[in-house]
């Protein structure tokens, strides 16, 4: 089965988790400007931050076979950095239109401050304005006050439910996403966010309509399988085929392909320009010598075992 | 007749571009023409793929042959229409004066994605004030992303004109450490130095310590200065290499200065002096043997020979 990972921050992982993640099925992935774990000072580091994900992260997934998509926007941690924010939006709409790019995002609310509102609510204008979907994180803290506000701020800006995907709900948060006709995205992030078994039963209960599974993988304690594992535990749990494949590859597909961004082909059928400069394809190819990623792809325990000691 | 590298450019494009697509970019030339400024330029550069599509610009041996004589060594092979059209507006502003547009290119290099990237380094050799972007050029070949890299270094006059020692000898050396081929650098043979030389035994050395294989384009560039001890290594590998690297190694050696060494290796590898001598083995043939033996050892090594065939 074919995966996409709609939510990776790609940025902070290693090659390990690149072939993992296309031994498991993953062919596309989507990775969202965010803050880096630490603010930044300068909008310099941003604008080369944005630059790695157009430019250097999407050159690096193709080596695995995987396609590379961002989303761009300001987050809502260094939203209250107030000269950051300024000089940011400055050079956004320059990022909105660059290759690749399937949605203005993740913006929201972090602690539901002014700051916030004011850069979230510029940022929804600028998806009106670059004809872009939205992808929206919700708060940790005060989550299900946060989700509501987001929902309610897109519509007094008049922006389009079905082109925005309201990302990292719950079980408290997830019949009003779906009520409201947003997409509802999930993210199987170990401790802090969603569970992949509580996924399989909220699976369960809501079906596949408009729901999309990430792994949200970042610098934390996180999981690049997310979606391949709990694709597989739904499987295991008699969830149906179309289910898994709808919520697990089809709805984000559907969703951040209003960009027109991002397509199918790109990865079944590449354009020729792209299979010379950034994607290696998904196999193991003609006339190779020695595969590029290794011959042991997805053996990364094998390889980490101190028990393999010979590194070539 | 076509005089001019950008009605070359601008006539390919055209030709190929469904009406939709060539009625908007025709507009945004028109506009472009009227109004150079900064803003109209950088939404036209940025809505180009998605106006015009990713498709390989179509390319006849005459066209090509059309863009050799009014550049000499341009070679738009492998470019596809989005960098094409892009580099046509590029070389229109690039007219202007040399320092502005160097400014513009540093811009629109620092927020570049990868399209972009390849666009603005494969226009280099029919961009005006060549010189100015030198620098810019030096640092794009400090990139990890081959084709960015290969933009600058491959089918394009730019580097051989423009580089001094250093920088060339960095972009043969950093090619072979990538997996890049060499092959379609030009001007191998004309910019060969004694420092190069060096570097690349160097080079093979480590790879040999290490067990590695040493790529048999590799001794094209010791060849003119294959004497003493480069010889010795010549030596090992029509003692231990298989039949491309003895190729690669014949072939250095007809341009080697005289010796007795050079003479006994003549003689160990008399089986290819025919070959040599007909032009039949040349260092195409040996880019060609390394895509059909697996030698080239990564996927868009092999790509690379395909394209030069």
């Amino acid at each position: 089965m074919m995966f996409i990972d709609s939510h990776a921050h790609m940025i902070s992982r290693t090659t390990d988790d690149y072939e993992a993640m296309a031994a498991a099925g993953v062919v596309a992935v989507i990775e969202p400007a965010f803050w880096l774990g630490q603010p930044r000072t300068h909008v310099a580091t941003y604008i080369d931050y944005l630059s790695s994900i157009v430019g250097f992260e999407r050159f690096r997934a193709g080596q695995f076979g995987i396609r590379h998509y961002c989303t761009i926007g300001l987050n809502s941690k260094e939203a209250n950095n107030e000269e950051l924010a300024e000089a940011v939006m400055e050079i956004l709409p320059r990022f909105a239109l660059k290759e690749g790019v399937v949605a203005i995002g993740e913006i929201g609310y972090d602690d539901q401050t002014e700051l916030e509102d004011k850069y979230f609510r510029l940022q929804l204008e600028l998806s009106k304005e670059v004809d872009l979907p939205v992808m929206v994180h919700t708060p940790h803290r005060d989550k299900k006050k946060g989700t509501s506000r987001s929902m309610d701020v897109c519509k007094e800006h008049g922006v389009d439910p079905t082109k925005v995907v309201i990302d990292h709900n719950n079980e408290e948060t997830v019949r009003e996403v779906l009520d409201r006709g947003y997409w509802a995205a999930f993210s199987i992030y170990p401790s802090t966010k969603m569970g992949s078994a509580r996924m399989v039963e909220l699976l369960k209960e809501y079906g596949p309509e408009r729901i999309i599974i990430d792994s949200a993988c970042d610098w934390g304690i996180s999981e690049p399988l997310g979606v391949a594992k709990t694709a597989a535990l739904a499987a295991q749990q008699g969830v149906d085929e179309e289910t898994i494949r709808l919520v697990c590859y089809q709805n984000a597909l559907d969703a951040y392909g209003q960009s027109g961004q991002m397509k199918e082909e790109d990865w079944l059928n590449p354009p020729s320009i792209d299979q010379r400069t950034v994607y290696e394809g998904n196999s193991i190819l003609r006339g190779q010598r020695e595969p590029v990623v290794g011959d042991k792809i997805g053996d990364n325990k094998a390889k980490h075992s101190l028990d393999n000691l010979i590194i070539e | 007749m076509s005089e001019t590298p950008s009605e070359l450019l601008k006539s390919w494009i055209f030709r190929q571009l469904p009406d939709a697509s060539a009625e908007w970019f025709c507009d945004r030339l028109d506009k472009l023409e009227a109004d150079p400024q900064k803003q109209s330029f950088d939404i036209t550069f940025g809505m180009i793929p998605r106006k015009l599509g990713k498709d390989d610009l179509q390319l006849s041996a005459d066209d090509l042959a059309a863009a050799n004589a009014v550049r000499d060594g341009w070679n738009p092979t492998g470019w596809s229409i989005d960098a094409a059209a892009r580099i046509l507006i590029l070389t229109d502003i690039s007219t202007d004066n040399g320092v502005s547009f160097a400014k513009r290119f540093k811009d629109l290099h620092r927020t570049a994605d990868l399209g972009e990237l390849i666009a603005l380094y494969s226009g280099l050799p029919i961009y005006a004030s060549p010189e100015a972007l030198v620098e810019q050029a030096a640092l794009g070949l400090r990139t990890n992303i081959k084709a960015e890299f290969e933009a600058i270094s491959h089918r394009n006059p730019f580097p051989m004109e423009q580089f001094e020692e250093n920088p060339w000898n960095n972009m043969v050396l950093k090619s072979l450490f990538i997996g890049v081929m060499l092959e379609p650098i030009q001007g191998l043979d004309e910019r060969a130095n004694p420092e190069l030389a060096r570097i690349l035994r160097d080079y093979a050395h480590e790879r040999w310590a290490a067990d590695r294989f040493v790529s048999p384009e590799l001794w094209r560039c010791i060849g003119p200065f294959a004497k003493d001890e480069y010889l010795d290594d010549f030596q090992k590998v029509v003692d231990e290499g298989n039949e491309t690297e003895k190729k690669g190694v014949a072939l250095a050696l007809a341009s080697a200065p005289a010796s007795t060494k050079k003479d006994s290796l003549t003689a160990q590898l008399s089986q290819f002096s025919a070959a040599i001598q007909s032009g039949e083995l040349t260092w195409t043939a040996i880019a060609d043997e390394m895509f059909d033996n697996s030698l080239a050892i990564t996927r868009k090594m092999n790509t690379e020979v395909e394209l030069t065939r």
